[in-house]
């Protein structure tokens, strides 16, 4: 077992880990944020992204010791300080861009993290970001309408489906 | 997974000394590594973590025109700091996976990993890129041998690998969207004493270069000049996603592609 310690929304966090224990499992277990979700456990869904020093990452895919030290990110602090819903969960509310919700923490980190690098994505751009964010449920057109409207964007052409 | 312990030390030489233990074994990005030990396929009691050495990140030019990439760079950061030189290298970096992967994911992983549908592959060898570890400088020609298979000797780690600029380059994926891997990936690159092409994703023996396509490209580099070719279907991989007949017709119109977007 090792310690480690990171800042995890703003708040200082730290715990004993073995080697092999995951980022997520850190975040869930100890932690209790279970607001990040494991899809997958394989890589391949996204179900899991939070940022790790500003930089989206899936969390079933990195241990918790080599976030020791880190700035990290999850889906818990993405609200507003009084707690209402921050633009990107609030523009997936309007646009209906969920239905179970099971994907929604990973797609609204992979959001966050497009939309910073790239304030005003296109359609295709928004839709090549999520590449590695799969969703059973909608059918992803209200996931990349939200998207563009929580970019500023006017989506009233974008047909609902 | 089983039990193992992570050491994470920041300069190349705490790492080397590392991985001289018994049971040590190098961690990347671990894109592929993490997946491989959930899997119990890999049992190291000690994962060495090259992602906090600084010194083995990064991509600059040398005295000799050549691109250097630090060993543990990610795809990501290749693709943001190569596009400038090396774009089509660039490019490559920027479809591999998805932006979580890019992130992690790194050159010397993917190199020392030498999956037979991986992507930097096909650049290292088409553009005869020198792999550099902690020993010895070895040309990709003599690098890659097999799928899963390179020269890399136990505890040996990739801390650069270096890049020929070419005249022209490029790289086309045909990409198999279940995995984001390629399911055949062709890069053609140009030099000024010949053409090189490397096929990445097709062979059962791995990344492989195409001789008769290089032949005849160095002396008419046009998609047309690769009319007469054909890929033999034989020693090609056959699976659910594509027949060998089919991977090796791939081969054959990824390459046209990649000649015509080179320019
Ligand atoms: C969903 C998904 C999609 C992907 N799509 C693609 C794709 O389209 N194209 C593609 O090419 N790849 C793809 N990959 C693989 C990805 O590129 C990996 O990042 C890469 O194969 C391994 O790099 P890593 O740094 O993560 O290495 P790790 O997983 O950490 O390690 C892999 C192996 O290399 C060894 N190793 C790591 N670094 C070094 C080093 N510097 N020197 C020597 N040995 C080292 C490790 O010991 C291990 O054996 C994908 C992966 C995932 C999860
Ligand atoms: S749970 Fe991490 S990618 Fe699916
Ligand atoms: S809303 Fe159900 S998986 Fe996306």
């Amino acid at each position: 077992m090792a310690k480690v310690s990171m800042t995890v929304n703003g708040a200082a966090a730290s715990g004993e880990v073995e080697g092999r224990t995951l980022l997520v499992e850190f975040l869930r277990g100890p932690l209790g944020l279970t607001g990040t979700h494991v899809g997958c456990d394989t890589s391949q869904c996204g179900a899991c992204v939070v940022h790790v020093n500003g930089e989206a990452v899936k969390a079933c895919t990195m241990f918790a010791a080599e976030a020791d030290g880190a700035e990290v990110r999850t889906i818990e602090g993405m609200a507003n300080a009084d707690g209402s819903l921050g633009v990107i969960q609030q523009a997936f509310q309007d646009h209906h861009g969920l239905q179970c919700g099971f994907c929604t923490p990973g797609m609204v980190m992979s959001a966050a993290a497009l939309l910073k690098d790239n304030p005003k994505p296109t359609e295709a751009e928004v839709r090549k970001y999520l590449e590695g964010n799969i969703c059973r449920c909608t059918g992803y057109h209200n996931i990349v309408k939200a998207i563009m409207a929580a970019s500023g964007q006017d989506v009233s052409a974008i047909a609902a489906e | 997974m089983y039990a193992f312990e992570i050491e994470r030390p920041s300069t190349l030489a705490e790492a080397v000394s590392a991985l001289s233990a018994e049971g040590a074994q190098a961690l990347g990005g671990g894109q592929t590594l993490i997946p491989t030990l959930k899997q119990r396929l890999a049992a190291p009691e000690v994962l060495v973590s090259l992602s906090g050495i600084s010194e083995m990140k990064g991509v600059c030019p040398d005295d000799d025109g050549r691109l250097c990439i630090g060993g543990a760079t990610t795809h990501a950061a290749v693709a943001r700091d190569a596009a400038a030189a090396y774009p089509a290298l660039a490019a490559l970096a920027s479809h591999i996976g998805d932006p979580a992967v890019r992130n992690r994911g790194t050159i010397g992983g993917s190199l020392a990993n030498n999956d037979p549908a991986a992507c930097y592959p096909a650049a290292a060898l088409a553009s005869n890129a020198t792999i550099v570890t902690q020993n010895r400088a070895i040309d990709a020609d003599d690098y890659f041998q097999g799928l899963f298979t390179t020269a890399l000797e136990e505890g040996e780690i990739i801390t650069e690998v270096k890049f020929a600029i070419p005249e022209a380059a490029n790289y086309q994926k045909f990409l198999q969207p279940a995995s984001r891997f390629a399911l055949v990936g062709v890069f053609v690159a140009k030099y000024a004493d010949g053409v090189r092409v490397a096929v990445t994703g097709a062979s059962e023996d791995g990344v492989f270069r195409w001789s008769e396509a290089e032949a005849a490209l160095s002396s008419d580099f046009s998609a047309g000049a690769l009319d007469g070719l054909s890929v033999p279907a034989e020693g090609m991989i056959g699976d659910l996603h594509g027949t060998p007949e089919y991977r090796a017709h791939l081969v054959k119109v990824m390459t046209k592609r990649a000649v015509a977007a080179a320019g």
